[in-house]
C-alpha cells in the first residue's frame, strides 16, 4: 500500500532499531560461551602445531587440557629476547597489546603486512625434562583477504619445522582456505627454517617443491591461492627474523641449544 | 489436495521444490555439500532463518510500505542471520568454522527472499510459518541427499565414518575426487532435476 514518505521514514527507523537490538542482544548473551570456544580452539592449534593432536580428532575440554598440561606458556620480550617470568600468560592479551601503541611498535613497511608488533609475545614451550623439546610461536599476517592467525613449532634445534597451523582467517574456501589443508600443513614438517646466519629462510613456492631431505627450504605452493601462499610463506619469515622472534631465538641458541 | 497447510508443506519437496523446481540457492548447496555434519547444520539454520522470517514479514505485511518493503525484508532476514551465526559460534564452533562464510551467506539465498517476497507478504503468519519449514524441507531435502552422495563416494564416509574402506587405507574403494570438489555437485543436482522432472513432467517448462 502507499503511504506517506514520512511514514515511510519512520516504519524503517523502527524496524532497524528492533533489529539492532535483537542483533546486539544475542551478540552480548553469547559472547562469553564464543570466547571460551575461540580460547579452547587456539589451544587445540597449539596441540596440533606441537604434533599432539590431530586435525580431525574430535576433542573435549578435558582432553585439550590434559593434552596442554605439560605445555608451559610462556611471555616472551621481543627487543631482548628475554622470557618474562614475572608476566601472567593466563591474563596477557597479545592481540589487545598488539594495538596498543603503549605497548606494541609499528615494524615499518615489511612484505607480511604486520602493521603493529606488540613488546611482549605469549610463547609455548613443551619441556622434557626442563629441557626445550619444543617452541610454538604465535605467527600472523596478510594472506589474500584477511589476516591469518597461527602457530609455528620449532624443534629444540631450533632449525627443523615440526608442525604449522592456522586458526583464524578469512581466505578463500577451497583455494586459500586450504592452509587449513592437514596434508599441506604435513608437508612442512621436517623443513629447515633457517639458512646462513640464521636468516629466515623458508619459503612456499610456486608449484611443488622436493621432498624435506633434498628441498629443505621450500614447501609446494596451494594452487589457485598464490596470493595466500606468498603471504604465509611471508609471515613466517617476518616472525622467525629480528622483526619477530628473531632475538628471542638467538637468546634460546646461547643458553639451551647444544652442540 | 484440500488442506491448505499440508499443502504449503509438503508442495515445496517435490512439486515445488526450491532447488531443483525453482532453482534457487544453488550456490550455498554446492558449498556445504561436501560433508553431512555441515549439510546438516546449513540446512537447519537456513530452515530456522526462513520460517522466522516468513513469521516476521508476515506479521507486519500490512504495515509495510510498499516502496521500501524489500529493504525491509532484508534488514529482517540479515538480523536472523547474524544471530544464527552467533548461536552457531556460540554451540557448534567446529561447524561453524568449516561453514565459514556461507552462514552469512545465508542472507543472500534467493530462497529466503524468494519466500518473503512471494509468500509471507500475502498471507498470515501461520501460514507463513508452513511455507517456510516446508521450503526449509525442500531445500534441506536436496542438500542432504547431494552431501550424502558425495561424502559417501567422495571421501568414503558418512556423518565422518568411514562405509567405504578407502584404497589408501589398505580398503578396495577408490574415492571419486570429482564429487568432493564443487563442479560434482552441478552434476548431482543436475540429476535430481532430471529425475523430478521425468517423474513429474509437468515441471518441465514450456520451450
Amino acid at each position: 500500500m502507499q503511504r506517506s514518505a514520512s511514514y515511510s521514514i519512520l516504519f524503517a527507523a523502527v524496524v532497524c532499531l528492533v533489529c539492532a537490538v535483537f542483533v546486539s542482544a544475542s551478540a552480548v548473551s553469547l559472547r562469553e560461551r564464543q570466547n571460551e570456544n575461540a580460547y579452547l580452539d587456539k589451544q587445540r592449534n597449539v596441540l596440533i602445531a606441537a604434533g599432539l593432536a590431530n586435525d580431525d580428532e574430535k576433542l573435549t575440554t578435558e582432553d585439550i587440557q590434559t593434552r596442554f598440561a605439560p605445555i608451559k606458556s610462556v611471555v616472551v620480550d621481543l627487543a631482548t629476547g628475554d622470557e618474562l617470568r614475572g608476566v601472567d600468560p593466563q591474563t596477557f592479551d597479545q592481540r589487545k597489546n598488539s594495538l596498543d601503541p603503549e605497548t606494541s611498535r609499528a615494524p615499518g613497511k615489511n612484505p607480511a603486512g604486520v602493521q603493529r608488533v606488540p613488546n611482549q609475545a605469549l610463547v609455548y614451550r613443551l619441556e622434557d625434562n626442563n629441557e626445550l623439546g619444543l617452541l610454538i610461536l604465535p605467527i600472523e599476517g596478510k594472506g589474500l583477504w584477511s589476516t591469518l592467525y597461527g602457530f609455528i613449532a620449532l624443534d629444540a634445534d631450533l632449525e627443523t619445522i615440526k608442525g604449522i597451523t592456522f586458526y583464524e582467517h578469512k581466505e578463500t574456501p577451497g583455494l586459500g582456505g586450504e592452509v587449513d589443508n592437514p596434508k599441506w600443513k604435513a608437508l612442512w614438517v621436517g623443513r629447515r627454517a633457517f639458512g646462513e646466519d640464521n636468516e629466515p629462510r623458508i619459503a612456499v613456492i610456486r608449484g611443488r617443491a622436493g621432498p624435506a631431505s633434498e628441498d629443505p627450504y621450500r614447501v609446494d605452493g596451494l594452487a589457485g591461492a598464490t596470493m595466500t601462499s606468498r603471504g604465509v610463506g611471508r609471515l613466517v619469515r617476518f616472525w622467525l627474523g629480528d622483526d619477530g622472534f628473531g632475538a628471542y631465538l638467538n637468546t634460546l641458541r646461547k643458553t639451551e641449544v647444544k652442540g | 489436495m484440500a488442506d491448505p497447510a499440508s499443502e504449503a508443506l509438503i508442495d515445496p519437496l517435490f512439486n515445488n521444490n526450491p532447488i531443483a523446481f525453482q532453482v534457487l540457492g544453488i550456490c550455498s548447496a554446492l558449498a556445504v555439500t561436501t560433508k553431512m555434519d555441515t549439510a546438516v547444520v546449513m540446512s537447519i539454520a537456513v530452515i530456522a532463518v526462513l520460517t522466522a522470517s516468513n513469521f516476521f514479514v508476515s506479521l507486519i505485511r500490512n504495515q509495510i510500505p510498499t516502496n521500501i518493503r524489500i529493504i525491509v525484508q532484508l534488514t529482517i532476514i540479515a538480523s536472523l542471520v547474524i544471530v544464527t551465526d552467533q548461536i552457531l559460534k556460540a554451540y557448534v564452533f567446529e561447524i561453524s568454522k568449516q561453514l565459514s562464510v556461507f552462514v552469512g551467506l545465508i542472507i543472500t539465498n534467493c530462497i529466503i527472499m524468494g519466500r518473503a517476497e512471494a509468500f509471507a507478504m500475502q498471507n498470515p503468519p501461520a501460514m507463513s510459518i508452513v511455507d517456510g519449514i516446508g521450503n526449509g524441507l525442500g531445500y534441506a531435502l536436496i542438500l542432504l541427499m547431494t552431501a550424502a552422495i558425495r561424502e559417501i563416494f567422495g571421501s568414503g564416509n558418512f556423518f565422518g565414518i568411514p562405509v567405504l574402506p578407502l584404497a589408501s587405507e589398505g580398503g578396495w574403494y577408490i574415492p571419486n575426487g570429482l564429487l568432493v570438489l564443487s563442479p560434482g555437485a552441478f552434476f548431482i543436482i543436475g540429476f535430481f532435476i532430471w529425475i523430478l522432472r521425468t517423474w513429474k513432467p509437468d515441471q518441465v517448462e514450456p520451450e
